[in-house]
């Protein structure tokens, strides 16, 4: 009954995106169609996807439009996503894949409508002052010289920071993975509540170096702030993590049975069309089209994403879709919570450094581990997917002890370890 | 039938028993029922069941995990921290500007309640550009001795945030207590030797307790519960923080729980305290009043020195917001390097919605309040009804209910409300109840039964009376409580960041969230903090005036 309905004079949007975007698109799209009023809801994209569910019964909304992909593969899984075909003359000027991720998913729940990377940015200003070099690549990110300079959302608070865990994740390997997760954590200053605090905090300098979505960057630059950048390189191995940039594509999807769906679809052409992808290029959005010809078009700095070695590595958006809630509970409870921790023992293993041994070791690898083995993770998934139960909440409990106790055994195996070598 | 109804009618009115007025009590214990006790059951029944059972499982759960422990732990340790420093702050400030006489007192009568105007969430903002870890401060700090201080990190600026907001309120209190301290009793101890410190310990502060307390107790409470501090400061390990965080969970509910008992507990702690302290009062008819000690030489500069410190420091966050808000852009530089008025084009001409926004939702729930307290005011005083305490209490709750809880159970209660913008109104109605209950019900105590008599006398009925003799008389006292609930709605974070939804129907104080939330071009939360400050500031102000104006009217009647 409700699809029968007539849409009314309005498009309601569910997105992640700063002002700064959406209201440039909302502009754009009302002149080219004076009728059609663009409402905006506000939200991280981990709380967008709940609101999504959470009034899937009566959907107030009509077009999920967020970063990370494997929001929308979580989405699209639980049924909360309508399938759409694209008019021919888009969907023939877009190319289906960058790198080892698909542009549009190939069902047709969501489609990518711009490209965009990880970027380390840092401070010039803060470094200059701290006397630090420029952590270009992600092994400076747990190098000791940038203890407590580091800043760094939840990917449970940020969509496109659980994109990054994953992918790190799956490119390293569960241990070498969240080794690599809990030793930034060590350098971390302090967690933002939502990823764009993370490039504030960077831009502003209250801390020096923080890891974001590039076109934080470029709008920075834009607007005359001393940041300096490096794409964030997460190659097939750690090794040669260097020479290759991931550029994943930013997505739009068709909320089932939400209020306007005609309405929501002149939105998706209209940002898929050459009017809308151009409006990419605005300094305040920074970002990169999906259709190659344009790039002709691109302000100077802006480099070419389809030009640029892109990793071979894969990723599995289905193995990320299964654990999305568990991985988001796993971080919150080994490093976001216990932050202070995690970071009181690297402090400690970094004074230690000089000392070689055993013991030290031992230290270094109780900080290294989750509490939990990739299998063990597979496992529980599920019942993290279904929701909040007693099962989840007695996991976090353990996981959340756990790792307070590691951590401070492993402070205290690193004080030993000092003392020893002092003597 | 008609007849009937009139004989009955007719009959129950010589009883002194008046339909309409019955009608009417009905309609509003209904209407309260719904508004207030309903969303507060409900969280207690989310807290305390499990499927069909009841359980305290949840609660178990709580205190099993570390985490939220540690959550209870720090808000209630930042609760005490809040009330101690503020005591230190206000205690030496209180005695100076009270017992003494000096040049530029009023100056710092007027700078001490100036924190009050700035809500803690903006506060926050301000504190952090000027001590946090690029604060000028720490700027300085490292560019002369290569340290920095984290005074704005993690518990300790929730601390100083609150701290720097809530020290006015002791200090008012402070002052009152003061000056009504019967100054025979402290001349009797000076008599039988006890001077300085041993005095103040002994005698003068014992007797300020109980006026201090009432304060200390509302900082507590406000401290315990704190989100908007928390969230700017990007430190989650309190209560509100992990209720806020935690979705629709049952720890959600159980905070909300702890933290509605925690407040009632200390309301509770307070009316007995107030009690206690009618009987300072009662001595003071007696005695004389104390004359402010005149002081010269060195003494005055030393005092004012303190003072002046004492209160730069409070006023650290206006001078943060007041320059962010014209800054184009500050970054990692003492000042900032270029200024402009775009911030204020922008939240005033560009991006207009969020003070509109304010500005209706506040002037609506002002207006509910101002009907619902004036009839209920009229009810409870002049009604003759069996059980009409029970309005009062229900209308009293959600001053005992931390505005955060009444959030969570509206969210609850009225999922399908909450993508609108009319929820924002009818909590912050709810929320402003009480004082706008207690405002009108001062404000009819004022007039006399007998002119509403001579109106009735003269063939108007009570629905006449009331409009045209009640009401106007009523009506300074009825548009300062008003006033008061517009300004308390417009700086209202902590329920208004729980049930906003769309960027449209979001007002100042979620706005400035939103903007705090950009990365690039966040300086308009800045202007919209000024704003807020400027509303609460002119508000307070003609609150004031028409008060002072009604008791000196009073006086000469």
């Amino acid at each position: 009954m409700a699809g029968c309905a007539a849409d009314r004079d309005e498009v309601v949007i569910v997105t992640s995106f700063p002002p700064d975007l959406y209201e440039t698109y909302k502009k754009a799209f009302e002149a080219r169609y004076p009728k059609i009023t663009v409402k905006i809801i506000p939200k991280n994209t981990i709380a967008a996807m709940k609101h999504i569910r959470d009034t899937a019964s009566r959907p107030d909304s009509d077009i999920m439009w967020a970063t990370a992909v494997d929001a929308f593969a979580v989405l699209k899984e639980d049924g909360l996503l309508a399938r759409h075909v694209l008019p021919k003359e888009i969907a023939e000027r877009i190319p289906s894949r960058i790198g080892p991720y698909q542009i549009h998913d190939t069902d047709g729940a969501y489609f990518g409508f711009a490209l965009s990377g990880y970027c380390i940015v840092w401070n010039k200003r803060y470094l200059e002052a701290y006397e630090l070099p420029p952590p270009k690549g992600l092994r400076y990110l747990t190098d000791p010289i940038y203890q407590g300079h580091l800043g760094m959302c939840a990917p449970s608070r940020s969509g496109t920071t659980h994109l990054m865990v994953e992918v790190i994740l799956q490119r390293y390997g569960w241990k070498e993975g969240w080794k690599t997760i809990l030793n930034m954590g060590g350098n971390m200053a302090s967690h933002t509540e939502r990823s764009y605090k993370v490039s504030r905090g960077a831009i502003r300098g209250h801390f020096g170096v923080g890891v974001v979505v590039d076109f934080f960057v470029w709008s920075a630059l834009a607007r005359g702030y001393p940041v300096g950048h490096d794409y964030l390189p997460v190659g097939p191995t750690l090794k040669n993590a260097k020479k290759f940039i991931d550029f994943l594509p930013a997505n739009i999807g068709l909320i089932k049975g939400g209020p306007n769906p005609e309405n929501a679809k002149r939105f998706i052409h209209f940002l898929l069309s050459e009017e809308g992808q151009l409006l990419l290029f605005k300094p305040q959005i920074s970002r990169f089209p999906v259709i190659p010809e344009l790039y002709d078009q691109a302000p100077g700095d802006l480099p070419d994403p389809l030009k640029t070695p892109v990793s071979g590595g894969k990723f599995d958006i289905n193995l990320s879709q299964q654990r999305y809630e568990l991985i988001n509970s796993l971080f919150d409870q080994v490093v976001t919570f216990r932050l202070k921790e995690l970071r009181k023992a690297w402090e400690a293993i970094y004074e230690a450094e000089n000392v070689t041994g055993t013991i030290l070791d031992e230290a270094r690898s109780l900080v290294s581990k989750v509490p939990i083995s990739e299998e063990e993770a597979s496992r529980l998934a599920l019942i993290f997917k279904r929701g909040n139960s007693e099962r989840v909440q007695k996991c976090e409990t353990e996981w959340d002890s756990r790792a307070k106790k590691r951590y401070k055994e492993a402070k205290e195996l690193a004080d030993q370890a000092k003392k020893i070598g002092g003597k | 039938m008609e007849r009937i109804i009139r004989s009955v009618r007719s009959r129950l009115e010589i009883k002194g028993f008046d339909l309409n007025q019955f009608a009417l009590f009905l309609l509003l214990l209904g209407l309260l029922c719904v508004l207030i006790l309903y969303p507060i059951l409900r969280v207690l029944y989310e807290a305390f069941t499990q499927g069909n059972g009841l359980t305290l499982k949840h609660f178990l759960n709580f205190f099993q995990r570390d985490l939220f422990r540690e959550a209870l732990w720090n808000s209630l340790f930042a609760g005490l921290m809040t009330v101690i420093l503020a005591s230190l702050i206000s205690l030496p400030l209180a005695h100076f500007m009270v017992r003494y006489d000096f040049r530029g007192k009023m100056l710092i009568q007027t700078l001490g309640v100036l924190p009050l105007v700035m809500p803690p969430f903006v506060g926050a903002i301000g504190m952090d550009l000027i001590l946090g870890r690029s604060g000028i401060l720490n700027l300085l700090l490292l560019r002369w001795f290569r340290i920095t201080i984290p005074f704005m990190e993690g518990l300790q600026g929730v601390i100083l945030v609150q701290t720097l907001h809530y020290f006015p309120l002791i200090l008012l209190n402070a002052k009152v207590s003061l000056k009504n301290i019967d100054p025979s009793l402290e001349e009797m101890a000076q008599n039988m030797g006890a001077h300085g410190l041993r005095l103040f310990r002994k005698i003068t502060l014992p007797l300020m307790i109980p006026g201090c307390a009432a304060g200390a107790l509302i900082i507590f409470v406000k401290t315990v519960g704190a989100l908007g501090a928390p969230l700017m400061l990007d430190y989650n390990r309190m209560l509100a923080p992990q209720a806020y965080l935690s979705g629709d969970d049952k720890s959600r509910y159980v905070i909300a729980v702890i933290l509605a008992m925690i407040s009632l507990v200390s309301l509770w702690i307070q009316r007995k305290y107030l009690k206690r302290s009618e009987y300072a009062t009662a001595q003071r008819g007696a005695t004389g009043v104390r004359v402010a000690k005149r002081i010269t030489g060195w003494k005055p500069t030393m005092i004012l020195g303190l003072c002046v410190l004492i209160l730069t420091i409070s006023l650290i966050p206006h001078v943060g917001i007041v320059l962010l808000s014209f800054a184009k852009r500050w970054c990692f530089t003492l000042l900032p390097e270029e200024y402009t008025l775009s911030n204020y084009a922008e939240i005033l001409v560009q991006v207009p919605h969020f003070v509109r926004n304010t500005m209706v939702y506040c002037s609506l729930a002002a207006g509910i309040d101002i009907a619902l307290g004036s009839v209920m005011a009229f009810l409870l005083i002049r009604g003759r009804i069996m059980g009409k305490g029970l309005l009062d209490l229900i209308a009293t709750l959600p001053m005992g209910v931390p505005g955060m809880v009444l959030a969570i159970g509206y969210l609850k209660a009225f999922g399908f409300l909450s993508s609108t913008w009319f929820v924002l109104v009818i909590v912050y109605s709810v929320r402003r109840l009480p004082q706008m209950l207690r405002s009108c019900y001062a404000a009819m105590q004022h007039v006399h039964e007998s002119m509403e008599e001579a109106a009735m006398n003269l063939g108007a009925n009570r629905r006449r009376t009331f409009l045209k003799i009640t009401f106007p008389l009523m009506i300074r006292g009825v548009v300062a409580g008003g006033l008061t609930s517009f300004i308390g709605s417009s700086v209202d974070f902590s329920s208004t960041i729980m049930l906003v939804t769309r960027d449209e129907y979001s007002p100042l104080s979620s706005g400035i969230y939103l903007y705090t939330q950009r990365a690039i071009g966040w300086e308009p939360a800045a202007c919209l903090g000024v704003v807020a400050i400027f509303l609460v500031a002119v508000g307070t102000y003609v609150v004031n005036r028409i008060s002072r104006d009604r008791s000196e009217a009073a006086s000469k009647v």
